[in-house]
């Protein structure tokens, strides 16, 4: 559908927010992938999210590795730089954007291959170094943009479209994220936007790492019946841990909750997060009960989904290296060269 | 017996046992023969091992200022390592001085009589001061540098103030140090006829010069450049490179009142990932760097194609080494060349720059910051081993404190605001650099979307072909801008009219001098070329078109930087001769020169009789 120009019609009567600007101006250009591909549905949300949040769309940096998921950084902010990197390899561009300039807001898009094989390392890596930014991973258990071919997230078991059934272990990433010290990690899926929403509208106002894993079947290679990451099949085998409603510092708080049933967590900017629970007892801030919910449900076939884990005290890269509040890339000669008098001394110490 | 005369012209070898703190004295020498203005090039041969292995410390002392190495045979050996020791004493030329630790009874005449031997009871005497034994054994290198000072007739004095200054922040260790320098320099003076035939002689030869190496000035010059972000891996040479940048940036890059850091120093998983930050902070508007070597470029080649396509400045510090393997990669190669200038798929070219001494990596070091902006593409500065790990004598580094940092074609959203249209990929100027933004710069302009390949000049997604072709037509043009703007070659005539050229990039030119030398004593007379930068300038071409031919030296196995010169000029082949050298060890003037008149068909019969 490239060929196609994105209709310029709109209605006037459409809500704006703080910024006076409309769910339009958070668009990008018209996606390209197969009509019902899950991850439109998280463009859309991720639209959805920075316009409620009221963020400046140039603020943003949206960058991806290869693959049909790390494509879609182009259907939404319009307005923001994009980076289309290589294949597994967003992680480490993300670090070096957010080292240079940390007045910005990161988001890392990337898929299941992309993350789960090729870039593993960097995935665990760039947890460990606690970078501010939200990474969304499009996870549909399979290659999409190579037509096809099993992924490292694919169930064991799991029916592919041609032949055997799968028959390799998976690679959790939630499980994965929480273990090398993720700060906000979340599952949800392409087909709840009510999820999902709250979720990327947390995970962007989280300080730290913050990552969600979104279940997004595809519709071409991988939704049939058999497969563990079609939408019937999530459908009914997601558990749903939580329903959060995210209310930014501005905001006025006007959701209710029943007693007993939510629990508030407050992030560092002073917003809060309301989570209705649906499973009794359950802290997310509780990295062992997290992990043990997520083996018990693994066990039982279901894919749990909602807010698993949260720090809300985190911290980031630049707190860990002490980086200057300025951001890098604007301090200038003054800021950073020593001048000719010190190097005299420098030689100095040489002779 | 002959006995080896030679005032301030000689070469001394330490052997040495690596791990056993030999290396700071054997810097001490080093150093106090600098310091009494006599030239002089310390290099370090060391094997991929932290401790018990053979390592090697060549000192040249050289009046003429012939800085290379010699060769294999040097005219004292200082043996302190058992598992080396025939070897070592091989090693010595015909009527050349072996010290040694006499403590436990050597048959000398066993190994050779045609050298003098000069022991000295080293463990002995440490048994006797030092209860300690890690004293015993640090003492013990400090002795042998003190016994040296008498037999050679260094300046005593100078000695001394070097412990001083070295020791400036732990002061109770200057007296035991000078007590053992004392100990080895009394032991001398009464057991052998001090001065020996040969020594050292006060000059002054050595005025404005540091004494530094390449890693260090390149480090240097990146935190006068302004590099904020440096993300890297470990590994043998370029190592000391980050670590350099490190200790400099804690030193001058940090508020004072707050304690903020003004740099980010990230120690990547891997290659991949250290070229992945150069490159997400330059596309970010930070000056960012990362040092490796060939494994790493290999790793990273990937990433490097992406830069060249998407027009990111990178700034990558390659020290070139041997071959896959630990041990090989602690000696010095040049066999990176066309790995780096061709790196990565699809039609891509890199920008190499090659540093030549310590003062010249600091200024390409800063000057590359300021190329890789300007033509938004990275830029490989291609050290060796040889420069990167060894200390050299070298001018002092300068900086003007009128430079401004150049960050090329930048646009802000003042300038945005007045454009109808911005076009990432729009060559406006016609020297093929089009404008970038950096993200964040304004509500509505100039945002894009970072690409390799696949778009038209307003970064629009585009497979079409001519789109394609349009792109990488313009980067030509872009190559061309490089080639001109770029440091020249420099061009040493030689003192008669010459019909042979040489050609050669980075650390050969330490040979230089020797090797015209060594050539005019046979009447010939070769003029030479240093040639700083690829792609090249117009200068290279007219060099070799005016030259009937032209040796091209290499320091690897399969003449890479002739083949790059073929490749990209069109010269007939026949009249580039290579000259190649390639087993690790840095080149000596007499293996080009012999090489050389190899290919002249001059033979060394010829030559005796010519000089008879």
């Amino acid at each position: 559908m490239s060929y196609m120009k994105k209709p310029q019609f709109y209605n006037p009567d459409l809500p704006k927010n703080e910024l006076g600007l409309t769910i339009r101006d958070y668009e990008g250009s018209l996606s390209t992938l197969c009509a019902g591909c899950g991850h439109d549905s998280i463009s859309s949300g991720i639209m959805q999210a920075c316009f409620e949040l009221s963020i400046s769309p140039h603020t943003v940096a949206k960058i991806s590795g290869i693959g049909c998921s790390s494509k879609t950084p182009t259907y939404y902010l319009g307005n923001a730089h994009g980076f289309n990197s290589v294949h597994g390899r967003m992680p480490s561009v993300a670090t070096g954007a957010n080292v240079a300039n940390r007045d910005l807001t990161y988001i890392g898009m990337s898929g299941d291959g992309d993350t789960a094989s090729i870039g593993l390392g960097q995935f665990v890596h760039v947890i460990r170094r606690q970078l501010n930014m939200l990474y969304v991973v499009a996870n549909n258990g399979t290659y999409g943009l190579t037509k096809g071919q099993n992924s490292a997230t694919l169930d064991k078991g799991s029916k592919p479209k041609k032949g055997p059934d799968n028959p390799w272990d998976s690679i959790d990433l939630v499980t994965t994220a929480i273990q090398m010290g993720a700060t906000f990690v979340a599952r949800s899926f392409s087909g709840d936007k009510q999820q999902l929403v709250p979720l990327i509208k947390a995970a962007v106002a989280h300080k730290g790492f913050a990552f969600i894993d979104c279940i997004s079947p595809c519709v071409t290679f991988n939704n049939h019946a058999g497969s563990t990451k079609s939408y019937d099949y999530v459908r009914e085998h997601n558990a749903v841990m939580n329903r959060m409603d995210f209310i930014p510092l501005q905001d006025e708080i006007t959701t209710e909750y029943a007693a007993g049933t939510s629990s508030q967590v407050s992030l560092h900017d002073g917003s809060v997060m309301h989570l209705q629970k649906l499973a009794e007892d359950y802290d997310p801030r509780d990295k062992i009960t997290a992990l043990d919910n997520l083996q018990r449900h693994n066990a039982d076939g279901k894919v749990l989904t909602g807010l698993l884990y949260v720090d809300p005290d985190a911290s980031d890269t630049h707190d860990v290296l002490a980086t200057s509040k300025t951001p890098l890339r604007e301090l200038k000669e003054k800021d950073l060269c020593p001048g000719a008098e010190v190097l005299s001394s420098i030689n100095a110490s040489f002779s | 017996m002959n006995t080896i005369t030679a005032v301030n012209e000689f070469v001394i070898r330490f052997a040495n046992v690596n791990g056993t703190g030999s290396a700071s004295a054997n810097m001490l020498f080093a150093k106090s023969l600098f310091r009494m203005g006599i030239p002089v090039s310390p290099r370090n041969m060391f094997p991929s091992n932290i401790q018990g292995l053979p390592t090697w410390y060549d000192v040249r002392v050289s009046e003429k200022g012939y800085m290379g190495r010699r060769g294999e045979n040097v005219d004292m050996v200082v043996a302190m390592n058992p598992q080396s020791f025939e070897r070592d004493v091989k090693s010595l030329a015909p009527g050349g001085f072996l010290f040694y630790d006499s403590t436990k009874y050597i048959d000398t005449g066993k190994y050779r009589s045609d050298i003098q031997w000069i022991g000295v009871p080293l463990m002995e005497i440490c048994q006797r001061e030092y209860q300690n034994p890690r004293q015993r054994q640090l003492f013990k290198n400090i002795i042998y540098v003190g016994a040296l000072a008498a037999l050679l007739e260094m300046d005593f004095d100078v000695i001394k103030d070097l412990i001083a200054s070295q020791f400036k922040a732990k002061q109770k260790l200057i007296p035991p140090n000078i007590h053992a320098l004392e100990l080895g320099y009394d032991y001398a003076s009464k057991n052998f006829d001090c001065p020996l035939s040969i020594k050292v002689k006060a000059a002054d030869l050595n005025k404005d010069k540091i004494l530094i190496d390449g890693n260090t000035a390149s480090a240097i010059g990146a935190v006068y450049s302004g590099a904020t972000v440096a993300s890297w891996y470990p590994i043998t040479p370029s190592t000391s490179l980050v670590e350099a940048f490190e200790k400099f940036a804690e030193r001058f890059r940090i508020d004072k009142e707050t304690g903020e850091k003004k740099f980010a120093i990230i120690q990547a998983e891997d290659e991949l990932s250290a070229m992945g930050m150069v490159i997400g902070a330059s596309w970010n508007g930070a000056r960012a760097f990362t040092a490796t070597s060939g494994p790493g470029v290999s790793l990273m080649t990937e990433f490097l194609g992406l830069a060249y396509f998407a027009e990111i400045p990178v700034v990558l510090f390659d020290v070139q080494r041997g071959g896959p393997s630990t041990g090989m990669p602690t000696r010095t190669q040049q066999s990176d060349i066309l790995s780096c200038a061709y790196a990565s798929h699809g039609d891509s070219k890199q920008v190499l720059l090659f540093p030549s001494d310590p003062k010249d990596a600091f200024d390409i070091a800063a000057d590359a910051f300021d190329y890789a902006n300007r033509l938004q593409t990275p830029v490989i500065v291609m050290l060796d081993l040889e420069l990167g790990m060894n200390d050299w004598i070298s001018d002092e580094l300068e900086w003007d404190d009128k430079r401004e940092y150049d960050q090329g074609k930048v646009l802000n959203a003042e300038q945005l605001d007045k454009l109808e249209r911005y076009g990432r990929y729009l060559d406006v100027d016609g020297d093929g650099i089009t404008y970038r933004t950096y993200p964040g710069t304004h509500p509505e302009k100039g945002a894009f979307f970072t690409r390799g390949t696949s778009r038209d000049e307003y970064a629009v997604y585009s497979e079409l072909g001519e789109d394609y072709v349009h792109n990488v037509d313009r980067l030509t043009r872009k190559f061309a801008t490089a080639a001109e703007l770029l440091p020249k070659p420099v061009i040493y005539k030689a003192k008669a009219s010459a019909v042979c050229g040489v050609v050669y990039v980075g650390t050969t030119a330490l040979v230089q001098d020797e090797m015209t030398d060594l050539l005019e004593q046979d009447g010939i007379y070769v003029d030479a070329m240093k040639i700083r930068a690829f792609p090249f300038h117009s200068d290279v071409k007219k060099f070799i078109n005016k030259h009937q031919k032209v040796f091209v030296i290499d320091i690897n196995r399969d003449a890479q930087l002739r083949t790059l010169l073929i490749n990209e000029e069109d010269f007939d082949p026949a009249k580039l001769l290579s000259i190649r050298h390639y087993d690790g060890m840095p080149v000596t003037a007499v293996t080009i020169v012999e090489q050389m008149k190899s290919a002249l068909g001059i033979s060394d019969n010829s030559n005796a009789e010519k000089r008879a």
